[in-house]
């Protein structure tokens, strides 16, 4: 920890909709910067957060800290804003040209026109959008129009950059393209960032730090790694993935490792619970080991269990496998492994998976 | 039939002469029309963006109000302003009825309700995160309001031609307030009414085509604008 | 952008010089409203007259066209310094006000009846007004009356009245609320009847194909007056130059002009210079 206050500090944020509170953060922090994903379904608030971190819509309580400073007048608000930048779903282009689009935030600043030319090519040439200079902002594509939005807002070299669902509009392979060019700049210009999105694999590309909101209230910080395999509850599990949340009765617990018996199987996984406790438990799809020989022996995963496959589901580059272990349990597998292994509706499995993988919810 | 052929020859025939009166009437509503014009953009742009970006209650009331307002008749405005106008009224003082400053508050008066109500219009169809995304580029509220009005900027364009083809072919509101006087408020529309009443069809016929072509010419020239402006 | 931008600056530069070209209008005191009837504008006297008044004394007028009956209330109410109208009963009743200041006889000229050549209520022949309006009421042939409050419409309800004929609503009779002229227009598009001034009517004679069935009556003789409005009840009224106005109109240079204008142009004058007669002289 240095010295240094963070960039942004919230502290107790509120914001309420004709008389109903719709975001209630108690402490949020953004340090110099740093890239925080903010994820969330759609309507959980991603956006009105946003826009409120922006000081383009007032709280109902709370304060927001830039470097230390509240940000409580209209000249403080003036300030902060002209430190910033956002980028919306929709690119919100200027009918004129790229050039003009990109050096829209640079003219409102009067800069010189010198200035502007040469950080317009530049900001261009970092989107790989130089070529587009002159073009009519109306006759772009979706991702070239949100390119050059991101550079309108990079133009300006904010120290902080806001993006609310940046590329939720787009096909699949631009937003592909998209967030590895927005990763690297990002990295390159060492700019601070906030990326509200619902899709927790951009979240997991662009963020050193995540934040999962729901109704408006933030339910887990943390590395994308603590959230993804230690979700914080249900709601946050099913949300980055996993699938199998399941309950089951503790029947021993030592040196940290505890005995969970649930249809008629004895599960172990990483968790301090007392015997007795009922307690819910999940483990993602893509950490179970589907196997048609009984791998006991041959696999270090300390739970293996006998199953029926009950229906395969393609899901595109991989196939998500339920069956049924007297409990369900879903896992994923590529298509080859499906045809080598045959694995038809009926078939017996044995799904292995080890008890680090198992993470322990909660405990009733 | 030979009164229309008279008239049509007698029209050309004042056209190519460049008849002086005629060309001084055909000035004289050109400039009235188009002072009354700019001082509604003037007016109305600002009022109608005001409108359009306020929030308050009863907004919906006003904002009908204006369109209405839209479609004020001129004889209505003739009155009100003569009245307003008159030696021994309300601005009595400024001895300005009778004057082509009177018929240019008049035709402002009507025009501004068309260019606000355009203005309103415009500005609620841009889409409405453009309004934060240009505050988040850093705008003052001066130059996010101008940025918008911008954005705008063919829609207005389709509310000037409005405004203007409205108070340029008006006669109610000219001839009261203005009083028709020869070589001095006599304009394209009311020196028409007064050749028809005096049964010279020929001369009100080659007036009517000149504004006619004024006003072909000048939604011309607007509409190269737009389309020039609507980028390739 | 910049065509816009432009286009806003070219636009703001001339609504400047037009502002400026416009605005300086005629010092205060050296104008003058003139309210008078649509007959003296429409047969073009007033085109004739005026530049030689304004020549003559710096003056500029404003000649304000409307119906005798509007031009009176208008001087009623001080917003016009000097009528010029025809329309000698409700100019009395306006005298009485207190008003007025001054008013003098200026010229006449007459009344015609007209109608469509073809005269389905046979009035031609006829040696009375009174004899003439009996035909068309009995006849019931269309009569179309200006209906609009001027000195004609006035005149012209006079006659009915000293004739015994209620012709108001009947079916008959229609009035039109529109100038001498339209009027004309409007008889002569319905084959209807109509009184008119001579003047006008000469000036139309062309486009209408109307023909002259009664003329001459004493009772239709069309006197003009011309009015100054009284200060001292409207200070605001521009007392000298309505009495410069009226001046002219009777002076020995503006009866001359009076009794020439028109002759050229349909080979008799339309209106006949009275000033300093006596009313009665003309055979009321």
């Amino acid at each position: 920890m240095n010295d240094a206050p963070n960039f942004l500090e919230v502290e107790q944020l509120t914001v309420a909709r004709g008389g109903v509170p719709v975001i209630d953060i108690p402490r949020l922090s953004l340090a110099e910067g740093e890239v925080l994903s903010l994820i969330g379904p759609n309507g959980s608030g991603k956006s009105t957060l946003m826009l409120t971190l922006a000081t383009l819509l007032p709280p109902t309580g709370g304060r927001i800290r830039c470097r230390g400073e509240a940000i409580d007048s209209d000249r403080a608000r003036f300030a902060y804003r002209r430190r910033l930048a956002m980028v919306f779903q929709e690119p919100l282009l200027f009918d004129t040209t790229v050039f003009e689009n990109v050096a829209a935030g640079l003219k409102i600043r009067r800069m010189t026109r010198g200035e502007i030319r040469s950080r317009v090519m530049e900001t261009l040439e970092l989107f790989s959008m130089a070529g587009f200079a002159e073009r009519s902002a109306s006759k772009l594509s979706g991702g070239e129009s949100q390119r050059t939005s991101l550079a309108r807002a990079f133009a300006i070299r904010p120290e902080m950059i806001l993006l609310d669902e940046p590329f939720a509009a787009l096909d699949a392979p631009t937003r592909l393209a998209l967030t590895t060019d927005l990763e690297r700049i990002l990295t390159e210009t060492g700019t601070a960032a906030i990326v509200a999105t619902h899709d927790q694999l951009e979240a997991l590309r662009l963020s050193t730090r995540m934040a999962v909101i729901n109704r408006g209230a933030i339910v887990q910080g943390g590395t994308p790694a603590e959230v993804m395999n230690r979700p914080a509850n249900e709601f946050v599990a099913s949300f980055v993935g996993m699938e199998n949340v399941l309950t089951g009765t503790v029947l021993a617990c030592s040196q940290s490792v505890a005995t969970v018996s649930l249809g008629g199987h004895a599960i172990e996984l990483v968790g301090q619970a007392e015997p007795g406790e009922s307690v819910i438990f999940c483990l993602r799809p893509e950490n179970i080991a589907i196997s048609t020989t009984d791998p006991a022996g041959v696999t270090s995963a300390r739970n293996v269990i006998r199953a029926v496959v009950r229906k395969v589901i393609p899901m595109g580059i991989y196939n998500k496998i339920e069956i049924d272990c007297g409990f369900p349990l879903v896992a994923y597998l590529t298509s080859q492994s499906i045809d080598h292994l045959h694995l038809d509706p009926g078939k017996t499995v044995y799904a292995s998976f080890k008890a680090t993988a198992v993470h322990l919810l909660r405990r009733d | 039939m030979d009164l229309i052929y008279e008239g049509f020859a007698k029209a050309v025939a004042l056209l190519a002469a460049l008849d002086r009166e005629v060309l001084d009437i055909t000035w004289l509503s050109l400039k009235v029309s188009g002072t009354a014009t700019l001082l509604s953009l003037v007016f109305g742009i600002t009022s109608g963006t005001a409108l359009a970006l306020a929030n308050f209650p009863g907004k919906r009331l006003v904002v009908s109000a204006v369109n209405t307002g839209m479609g004020l008749p001129p004889v209505v405005v003739g009155l009100f302003v003569t009245i307003f106008l008159w030696r021994n009224g309300p601005f009595g003082s400024l001895d300005i009825l009778y004057t082509p400053t009177a018929m240019i508050i008049a035709q402002a008066v009507i025009a501004t309700p068309i260019v606000c109500g355009i203005t309103v219009a415009s500005i609620q169809n841009l889409p409405p995160n453009l309004r934060l995304q240009i505050l988040a580029l850093g705008a003052t509220r001066p130059q996010m309001v101008w940025l918008l009005i911008r954005e705008a900027r063919l829609p207005l364009l389709a509310g000037v031609m409005a405004g203007f083809g409205g108070v340029i072919s008006e006669v109610g509101a000219s001839i009261m307030v203005g009083g028709n006087i020869k070589g001095y408020t006599r304009v394209l529309t009311t020196a028409t009414v007064m050749e028809t009443s005096k049964g010279n069809f020929d001369v009100a016929i080659a007036l009517s085509l000149i504004l006619l072509l004024l006003c072909f010419a000048i939604n011309y020239l607007l509409t190269r604008i737009q389309q020039r402006e609507r980028p390739r | 952008m910049k065509l816009f931008s432009s286009l806003v600056i070219t636009l703001a530069t001339v609504a400047a010089l037009v502002t400026a070209g416009t605005l300086p209008a005629f010092a205060a005191g050296k104008s003058i409203i003139l309210a008078t009837t649509t007959s003296t504008q429409d047969s073009g006297l007033l085109d004739y007259l005026i530049p030689v008044f304004e020549k003559e004394t710096g003056y500029f007028v404003k000649t304000i066209a409307v119906g005798s009956g509007q031009a009176i209330a208008m001087g009623e109410k001080g917003e016009a310094d000097v009528l010029l109208v025809h329309s000698p009963e409700a100019e009395a009743k306006f005298m009485k006000t207190g008003s007025g200041m001054e008013r003098r006889l200026v010229m006449h000229n007459d009344f015609v009846l007209v109608g469509p050549a073809k005269d389905p209520a046979r009035v031609k022949g006829s040696h009375t007004t009174v004899e003439a309006l009996k035909k068309i009421a009995h006849s019931g042939a269309l009569f179309v009356s200006r209906g609009d409050n001027s000195g004609t419409h006035a005149k012209e309800k006079g006659l009915w009245k000293g004739a015994g004929i209620n012709q108001a609503g009947q079916k008959w009779y229609q009035e039109t609320g529109l100038g001498m002229g339209q009027t004309l227009s409007v008889a002569a598009e319905k084959h209807g009847y109509t009184l008119t001034d001579r003047a006008t009517y000469l000036a139309l004679k062309k486009t209408l194909g109307l023909q002259i069935l009664l003329e001459g009556d004493a009772k239709l003789l069309n006197i003009y007056h011309v009015i100054e409005i009284n200060p001292a009840k409207w200070p605001k009224v521009n007392a000298a130059g309505g009495k410069a106005f009226a001046d002219f109109m009777v002076s020995r240079k503006g009866q001359g002009m009076i009794g020439k204008f028109g002759v050229e142009k349909f080979g008799a004058p339309l209106f006949f210079p009275d000033a300093g007669k006596k009313p009665e002289s003309l055979g009321l």
